[in-house]
């Protein structure tokens, strides 16, 4: 498969689906959204041909800020072969037209579910991440009134209360993904279930960072260059997850690790769940122990 | 081995022909036509148009052959349609006293001006299977061998006002609430995010679109004591009002068609407050079509969600606002219930990895206790 692939747009829709009004909406929204760091901006999200839930948010933001020339990459769970990340590409192959890519350096945009990629943006580049569930105290206060209310006074105790209560009773921050963040000094932030391990790419990237919540009707963004800092104590350090593997076909010790049941016998083995990233590796000669099983830059 | 899951485009374009030929059943039955399905199965259609929320009958027909008969699917894909649509104006608010009636009952009154009117209801129906239905055969149909007797309505005569209007003017109704902002424009759930506490404007849009199933679950709740409000069903009406609309350049109102409604006026004990003295108050219902199941339990709901405003202690999950309307639309919630059936491999691993961690480091009581 060539790794930059454009196929012909359907003639049926608007550029990238949404009205030109629609787009200009959303534009609003994420305007300000970089003007203020972390704080949700309601946006009247659409109904899209895809399920709420599903990645509306992201495509909705996505559709709004692409242009003829740029380049989308599209991954979820990091990989850009898994069926929902392969549903968003072509559904923007059929109503933008634009080229997409596999590769992380050649995309321009880059609509992501669940994972930040290994390899780290340029200034040049957008992250656009689908979000489930925009509001970092949804679980503490389940009322959008009251966590309105406690983000415009700053309340965020109940978040740490709720970190050391963990500590005492676990020893650690119980909290693997979606782990909460303070942008810019001031909106707690939840970037996502993303990993924890996958938190420090977001603090001073080069790139800008979007986050389209369509079901929950959100968006708010990371501008360039800003502090994202992971909650934690000085006592309990903000750590992220260590593997004692390396990847099984291109032998990384530093990437996200996927874990693959092989056989009925509960054997495993752990892969880079950065597909590209992997490929690229592999492609340049680094090899794991179960090289060979797979063929480099299949997809 | 590794086994990863790739060749997702296959994969989905191979799903996508199976889903096909299971929508279209064994070749060898005639295909159901769109026109069949908005004729004959009119009330799917309705529920399809009111929770789609556009008005188009052939459309949400096309929308419940293409979706197999799965309303739920039916509606979504009526409502990701209506959504790239443009707005080209805004009708007039229609009036139901001007309703040409079908159907209409009070249970409030023995007798009401214009009657009783029964109109088309299963409601007396004994729900015995009608087993002469299997035995009619397509050909039968196509021939226009129609064995139902068609009974001519009598012609309305003239407008058959609005029994709770009727009451009203003794003044034991409160007035039908005037909006806070009056000579504003309503809200429009379709173009501005839900924001708290909604207006009931937004309120009784959210609802009129709102999933059948959640509404009539949380009315039911709210007539065994998950809430307090005592409805009486004021009058149910069923039939067809005119839409019309004022083109800018002609000034004036011209009628551009006509749509079925439901509307339903609940009527509630109230026992009084601070600020108002002891009358009814009102819970309504609109809904497209004939769907009055639909209609009661938007009225009952809308009711239970004034009860803040009346000063009710309202403290049950069919009074609090945010619960109510942030999981009635079944758009949303069938959405991101389904999405569980996503890839969450890296979530997973991650608790993985913690709960690992966090095992290895537990110490059983029974290791303890032999120390």
């Amino acid at each position: 498969m060539t790794r930059v692939s454009t196929v012909a747009p359907d003639g049926g829709y608007t550029f990238a689906y949404l009205d030109e009004q629609t787009k200009r909406m959303v534009r609003r929204a994420i305007l300000k959204a970089v003007a203020i760091p972390g704080y949700q901006v309601p946006f009247a999200s659409r109904e899209m041909p895809l399920p709420f839930g599903w990645g509306t948010g992201g495509i909705q933001v996505t559709a709004s800020i692409i242009g003829r020339e740029d380049t989308l990459k599209v991954i979820d769970q990091g990989a850009d072969d898994t069926v929902n990340a392969v549903s968003i590409r072509a559904f923007f192959a059929r109503t933008a037209g634009v080229p997409t890519t596999t590769r992380t350096e050649d995309a321009t945009i880059i609509q992501t579910r669940h994972r930040i990629p290994e390899t780290p943006l340029r200034a040049s580049q957008i992250l656009v991440y689908q979000v489930p569930i925009p509001e970092p105290l949804r679980w503490l206060e389940p009322r959008e009134a009251e966590t309105r209310r406690m983000h415009a006074l700053q309340e965020y105790g109940v978040m740490h209360v709720r970190l050391y209560e963990d500590i005492a009773r676990y020893g650690h921050i119980a909290t693997s993904y979606d782990y909460p963040v303070r942008v810019n000094g001031r909106y707690l932030m939840r970037p996502s279930p993303i990993p924890k391990f996958d938190n420090p790419k977001m603090d001073r990237s080069p790139a800008l960072q979007l986050f389209g919540a369509g079901r929950e009707k959100r968006i708010y963004a990371v501008p360039p260059h800003t502090e994202v800092r992971s909650l934690d104590f000085d006592d309990h350090p903000f750590e992220v997850q260590k593997w004692d593997q390396a990847c099984a076909l291109c032998g990384s010790t530093a990437s996200f690790l996927d874990e693959i049941v092989t056989d009925n016998q509960g054997g495993r083995m752990f892969v880079c769940s950065d597909t590209d990233h992997c490929d690229a590796r592999v492609l340049a000669g680094h090899v794991g122990s179960a090289a060979g099983d797979r063929d480099p830059g299949g997809a | 081995m590794y086994v990863a899951v790739k060749g997702g485009e296959r994969a989905i374009e191979a799903s996508h022909r199976l889903l096909e030929a299971a929508r279209r059943g064994d070749p060898a039955v005639p295909e159901l036509s769109t026109r069949q399905v908005s004729e004959q199965l009119p009330r799917a259609v309705d529920r399809v148009m009111a929770e789609g929320s556009l008005y188009d009958r052939e459309l949400a027909a096309l929308a419940i052959r293409q979706a197999a008969g799965d309303l739920v699917e039916a509606i979504f894909l009526l409502r990701a349609y209506r959504t790239t649509l443009p707005r080209l104006g805004n009708s007039e608010p229609v009036d139901t006293a001007r309703m040409l009636v079908r159907r209409r009952i009070s249970a409030t009154f023995k007798d009401v001006p214009g009657g009783q009117i029964l109109g088309p209801t299963p409601d007396y129906t004994h729900r015995l299977l009608d087993f002469r239905l299997a035995d009619i055969a397509p050909t039968h149909a196509a021939q226009g061998e129609d064995t139902v007797q068609r009974d001519r309505l009598p012609p309305q005569e003239e407008p058959m006002p609005r029994v709770m209007d009727l009451l009203g003017r003794e003044g034991l109704v409160e007035d039908e609430t005037p909006a806070a902002d009056e000579g504003q424009p309503p809200a429009d759930i379709t173009r501005e995010p839900l924001r708290f506490p909604a207006g009931r404007d937004a309120r009784l849009q959210v609802l009129a679109r709102g999933d059948e199933g959640f509404l009539l679950a949380l009315g039911y709740a709210s007539q065994r004591g998950f809430s307090n409000t005592h409805p009486f069903a004021g009058e149910i009406r069923y039939g067809v009002v005119a839409v019309a609309i004022v083109p800018e350049e002609l000034g004036f109102a011209i009628e551009i068609g006509e749509i079925e409604l439901t509307e339903v006026q609940m009527v509630n004990q109230f026992a009084g407050s601070d600020t108002a003295p002891p009358q009814f108050t009102r819970g309504y219902g609109l809904v497209f079509g004939h769907q009055e199941r639909k209609a009661m339990s938007m009225a009952l709901v809308d009711r239970s969600l004034r009860g803040r405003e009346l000063g009710e202690a309202a403290d049950s999950p069919t009074e609090d606002e945010e619960f109510v309307l942030y999981h009635s639309d079944n758009v949303e919630s069938s959405g991101f219930v389904q999405h569980l059936k996503l890839p969450h491999y890296v979530d997973f691993q991650s608790e993985l990895e913690l709960l690992r961690r966090l095992r290895s480091e537990f110490d059983p009581p029974s290791a303890q206790a032999a120390e």
